[in-house]
């Protein structure tokens, strides 16, 4: 006789059935004690899955899925912390203020964001960015010199494509002097859809 | 203090999100609890391993074995259970209640339940090297660093702890 059948009887004697609110718990735990640096959920929306994640100042990244959400949360890990856990809770707020945004009933985002992420001049771009109003464009020229740097156009559009919270961050809002749309992170078909609601609602 | 540095485990060196350490380790932790400690205090054993493991992992080495590391903290914190030691429990107010402890399928709970008096009923050394090695699937150094003993000796002991635990579990089963 082999040690193999009790060995596998004594894993089974021993198995949880399921995870059983185990992890919230840990979740909760974890951000009473000022251990979770960074948590994150998913949320539906016309655009396909999008991963959210939140530091405790705010939104801190806004990842479609073309984007591979496991390497935007490696990434995470090594840009701001390890410390990651899927945490729902933080960031039900933002989840609902996406979904009335796609459901042309928000036209604007109050929730806190964190631009770490983003430094220097790109940085800069981003908070422009901010004011620029639902249904409203402007060009990469306009906010290179809005942005203090009228000569940085190509480092404008380079600071959109980064941008690290995109919809929140409306960088779909900038779009070519010519009036074409301009590439973006989810695709060009992605920005007209988003300028198209914008405009209709 | 170990140095977590196990050089043939070195897939582990990347930093990885803390939640992808608790979903792929998550359930081997839980067993190792619930060995050590019975279904009661093992859920609590669990959130605190988690817990301080996610406090220490951004200092965690690269090329750590990261399941040796939290069975390490796990054997700690079950011992701190046991001597009554444990840190206060936080206010549970608006937390998530401890889940209940699942009632065994019938039929099979009588022979688990055997299986799981005689692991309690082990000598010490025997029923750590059982766990540590078939249940958290270690290997015989890491378990004889653990038991405070040689991985020679960590072996004898898990193949003592065995033969004695096939020697009552088939006694159970018949009766």
């Amino acid at each position: 006789m082999t040690d193999k059948p009790i060995i596998d009887r004594l894993a089974n004697a021993f198995a949880a059935a399921g995870d059983g609110g185990l992890h919230s718990r840990l979740a909760a735990l974890a951000e009473r004690q000022g251990l979770l640096d960074v948590s994150y959920r998913t949320v539906d929306s016309p655009l396909g899955l999008l991963l959210l994640a939140a530091t405790g100042e705010g939104l801190v990244r806004v990842a479609f899925s073309c984007e591979d959400h496991d390497t935007v949360l490696a990434r995470l890990a090594s840009d701001i912390s390890p410390r990651i856990l899927r945490t729902p809770r933080r960031l039900d707020e933002a989840a609902h203020q996406l979904d009335e945004y796609f459901a042309g009933k928000r036209r604007a985002f109050s929730v806190p964001v964190d631009l770490q992420l983003a430094h220097g001049f790109r940085r800069s771009v981003l908070d422009h960015l901010r004011r620029i109003p639902y249904g409203a464009t402007q060009s990469y020229a306009a906010v290179a010199r809005a942005a203090g740097n009228p000569s940085a156009v190509r480092a404008a559009a380079s600071a959109c494509s980064h941008n690290p919270i995109p919809l929140v961050v409306p960088c779909h809002r900038v779009v070519r002097s010519d009036g074409t749309t301009g590439e973006y992170l989810a695709g060009p078909e992605a920005k007209r859809t988003l300028l198209a609601m914008e405009a209709a609602a | 203090m170990t140095a977590w540095v196990v050089m043939d485990r070195a897939r582990d060196a990347a930093v990885r999100p803390f939640e992808e350490i608790v979903a792929e380790h998550g359930p081997v932790v839980m067993r190792v609890c619930r060995a050590l400690l019975g279904q009661a205090d093992a859920a609590d054993a669990w959130s605190e391993t988690f817990l301080s493991a996610l406090e220490a992992y951004p200092r965690l080495q690269p090329g750590s074995s990261i399941r040796a590391w939290l069975v390490t903290i796990a054997h700690r914190k079950a011992i701190d259970h046991l001597r009554g030691a444990a840190r206060r429990p936080q206010p549970t107010d608006d937390l998530p209640e401890i889940p209940a402890v699942d009632a065994a399928p019938a039929g099979e709970s009588s022979i688990d339940d055997e299986l799981r008096a005689a692991l309690e009923a082990l000598p010490a050394k025997q029923r750590g090297a059982v766990i540590y090695r078939y249940l958290a699937d270690l290997s015989y150094a890491e378990v004889g660093e653990l038991l405070e003993s040689s991985a020679t000796a960590a072996r004898r002991s898990a193949a003592d702890g065995i033969a004695n635990l096939r020697k009552h579990f088939s006694k159970g089963a018949r009766t």
